[in-house]
């Protein structure tokens, strides 16, 4: 079966983020596909690289980056709720003027019309968050 | 059409339990994930929204809160990730009660 999932909360937040790593886990284990894995609002928090964990706790970030590059995930990070909270690619920071970008290996920064395509394209769209 | 409601918060913070509770039709199940797991405790007031229905809850959620299965209502279907996935799979809809 194909699966969409949507995180709309920020890694570290409460457990949404986690529970959606272990959902999308469990269904590549179980040889369900990831059609996509669309990042909303505070869940868009969940691509940088700048985040610097302690050392005894999970990366949530690099779970995510470890995941897309083991399954070849499309991890999408919202646009427009990037720009609000900073995070940016290299194209996104050099279009706004800023002097640096910290989009975290695996994911792309996109628009909504990939959540909607995730929703049509996929079986369940399953959502994450507060 | 079944449909799988996946509840996240406590029955003791948001009231979107009790909302859901009065969407649900014969055949849907509840799930209980996260916070939402406490309302599955019988000692509970909230426990009473669940009554009649059909209801699942996320095992390593009940653990992390110290949450024992002789603690729960009856008829609660312990599940792990992949049951989860199950579920998702085998209903024909999913709505996360955010």
């Amino acid at each position: 079966m194909k699966f969409t999932i949507q995180v709309n909360e920020g890694p570290y937040q409460h457990q949404s983020s986690d529970t959606a790593y272990q959902f999308t886990k469990a269904a590549l284990a179980q040889g369900h596909e990831i059609f996509r894995v669309f990042f909303y609002h505070d869940g868009v928090n969940n691509g940088t690289r700048l985040a610097t964990p302690p050392q005894d706790d999970r990366n949530i970030m690099k779970q995510w980056s470890e995941l897309a590059a083991e399954h070849n995930l499309d991890l999408v990070v919202c646009v427009a709720a990037a720009q609000r909270r900073g995070i940016a690619d290299p194209d996104e920071a050099r279009r706004n003027g800023k002097d640096a970008d910290n989009i975290a290996p695996g994911f792309r920064i996109s628009g909504l019309g990939q959540l909607i395509e995730g929703g049509v394209q996929s079986d369940r769209l399953v959502v994450f968050g507060d | 059409m079944s449909m799988l409601h996946v509840v996240n918060k406590s029955p003791y913070e948001r009231d979107s339990l009790a909302t859901c509770a009065g969407y649900c039709q014969g055949g849907d199940t509840v799930l209980l994930i996260e916070d939402g797991v406490y309302a599955a405790i019988a000692a509970g007031k909230a426990a009473a929204n669940l009554q009649g229905l059909t209801v699942a809850a996320l095992g390593p959620d009940l653990k992390a809160r110290g949450i024992g299965e002789d603690k729960l209502i009856s008829g609660v279907k312990i599940v792990d990730y992949t049951g989860f996935v199950d579920l998702v799979a085998n209903t024909d809809r999913v709505q996360s009660w955010l």
